[in-house]
C-alpha cells in the first residue's frame, strides 16, 4: 500500500477551568467532577467514623492517645478564642467537622488519579478533556456553600444563645432609639450619638455579605490556583519539579482547612456573647 | 502591542500582589524582631504568624481569580 498516509493528530485540550466540568445527568440534576469528589470524601469521613467508633475503650491504645492528645490540644486552641471552655465543648464537633471535611477535601485533589483519569468529548469541535475527578474544594460551589452554612449557623446559635432582641439590636440598634427620650435631659449629645449608632449598626450586615464573600474565595483561590500551579509545574518538567510543589500544596491545604475552622469558630464567638458597651 | 485582554489579566494579578507581597514581608519582620528580642517564644510566635500570613496572602488570591476570570 501506499506509505503516504497523513495521520491526523487529534488536538486534545487540557485544561482546568473555573468551574467543574459536568458528567451526568441524575433526572434535572447536573453531577460534575467536584460533586464526586465531595461525595468521595464524605463517604470516607462517614466510614473511617463509624468503623473507629467501635474501638473506642476505656483504657486507651496508643493511636487513641495520639488522637486523644490532638483533641485537647485543639481545644485549648479554641479556648483561647471562645474564652469559656463549656463553649470550646459546644462548637468543637461542629467545627472540627468543616476542618476534617474541608482538609480531607483539599488533599483529594493532590492523589495520582484525581485530575487524571478521565474522558475525552467533543465541544464545538476541540477535542476537550474531562477528568472524573477534581478537587471538590478547587470549585467555587462547595466552598460558597460551606461559607454560607459557617455563617448561618453563627447567626441562629447568636438567637439561641442570646435571644432575639439583643441579637437583632447588633444589626438595627433600635435600643438606642428607644433610650432618646428617656435619657435625653440628662445627657443632650444622646440625640446625636445614637442615630450614628444605629447606623453603624446597618453597615454590619454588608460586614456579614463580606464575610461569607472572604471565606469562600480565600479557600476557593488557594485551591484552584494550587491546582493551576502544579499543572504549569509538572508541565516543566515532569520528573522532580512538582515536588517542592506538592508539600507546599499539603501544606497550603492543611492552613486553609484550619483557617477556615478558627474564623467560624471566631464568628460563632462573637455572635453568642452579650456585647456591652 | 499587548491586546487589551492580556494587559487587563496582567494588571490585575500584578498590582494585587504589591500589596500583599508587602504586607506578607512586614508580617515576617516583625515576627522576626519579636522572635530576636526572646527567642523561647518562638512557638508561640509561629501559629499567629501563619494565620496573618494567610489573611494577607487571601487579598492576593481575590486578584487572581479576577485574573483568572477576565477573558
Amino acid at each position: 500500500m501506499s506509505e503516504n498516509i497523513i495521520e491526523n493528530q487529534v488536538e486534545l485540550i487540557h485544561e482546568s477551568p473555573l468551574y467543574a466540568e459536568h458528567l451526568f445527568n441524575i433526572g434535572n440534576f447536573s453531577v460534575t467532577n467536584s460533586l464526586l469528589s465531595s461525595f468521595l470524601a464524605l463517604v470516607l469521613v462517614v466510614f473511617f467514623g463509624l468503623v473507629l467508633r467501635r474501638r473506642i475503650k476505656e483504657v486507651p491504645g496508643k493511636l487513641q492517645s495520639a488522637v486523644e492528645m490532638l483533641i485537647e490540644a485543639l481545644l485549648d486552641l479554641f479556648d483561647t478564642v471562645t474564652h469559656s471552655r463549656k463553649k470550646t465543648l459546644l462548637f468543637a464537633p461542629l467545627i472540627i467537622s468543616f476542618f476534617v471535611f474541608i482538609l480531607l477535601n483539599n488533599w483529594l485533589g493532590l492523589l495520582p488519579g484525581v485530575g487524571s483519569v478521565g474522558k475525552v468529548i467533543v465541544e464545538d469541535g476541540h477535542h476537550v478533556f474531562i477528568p472524573f475527578l477534581r478537587g471538590a474544594t478547587a470549585d467555587l460551589n462547595t466552598t460558597l456553600s460551606l461559607a454560607i452554612i459557617g455563617v448561618f449557623i453563627s447567626h441562629i446559635l447568636g438567637v439561641v444563645f442570646v435571644g432575639w432582641w439583643h441579637h437583632f439590636n447588633k444589626f438595627i440598634n433600635l435600643k438606642a432609639l428607644m433610650e432618646i427620650p428617656k435619657k435625653i435631659w440628662r445627657d443632650p449629645a444622646i440625640v446625636l450619638i445614637n442615630p450614628i449608632k444605629l447606623f453603624v449598626g446597618l453597615i454590619e450586615i454588608i460586614g456579614e455579605l463580606a464575610k461569607v464573600a472572604s471565606l469562600s474565595f480565600r479557600l476557593f483561590g488557594n485551591i484552584f490556583a494550587g491546582e493551576v500551579l502544579l499543572v504549569a509545574m509538572s508541565a516543566i518538567m515532569a520528573f522532580a519539579v512538582p515536588i517542592p510543589f506538592m508539600f507546599l500544596e499539603l501544606m497550603v491545604g492543611a492552613i486553609q482547612a484550619f483557617i477556615f475552622s478558627i474564623l467560624i469558630l471566631t464568628y460563632l464567638s462573637i455572635n453568642t456573647t452579650l456585647e456591652n458597651h | 502591542m499587548l491586546e487589551n485582554v492580556m494587559l487587563a489579566k496582567a494588571l490585575a494579578i500584578g498590582l494585587g500582589a504589591i500589596g500583599a507581597g508587602f504586607a506578607i514581608g512586614l508580617i515576617g519582620a516583625k515576627a522576626m524582631e519579636a522572635i530576636g528580642r526572646n527567642p523561647e517564644s518562638t512557638g508561640k510566635i509561629l501559629v499567629p504568624m501563619l494565620l496573618v500570613s494567610a489573611f494577607a496572602e487571601a487579598v492576593a488570591i481575590y486578584a487572581l481569580v479576577i485574573a483568572f476570570s477576565i477573558k
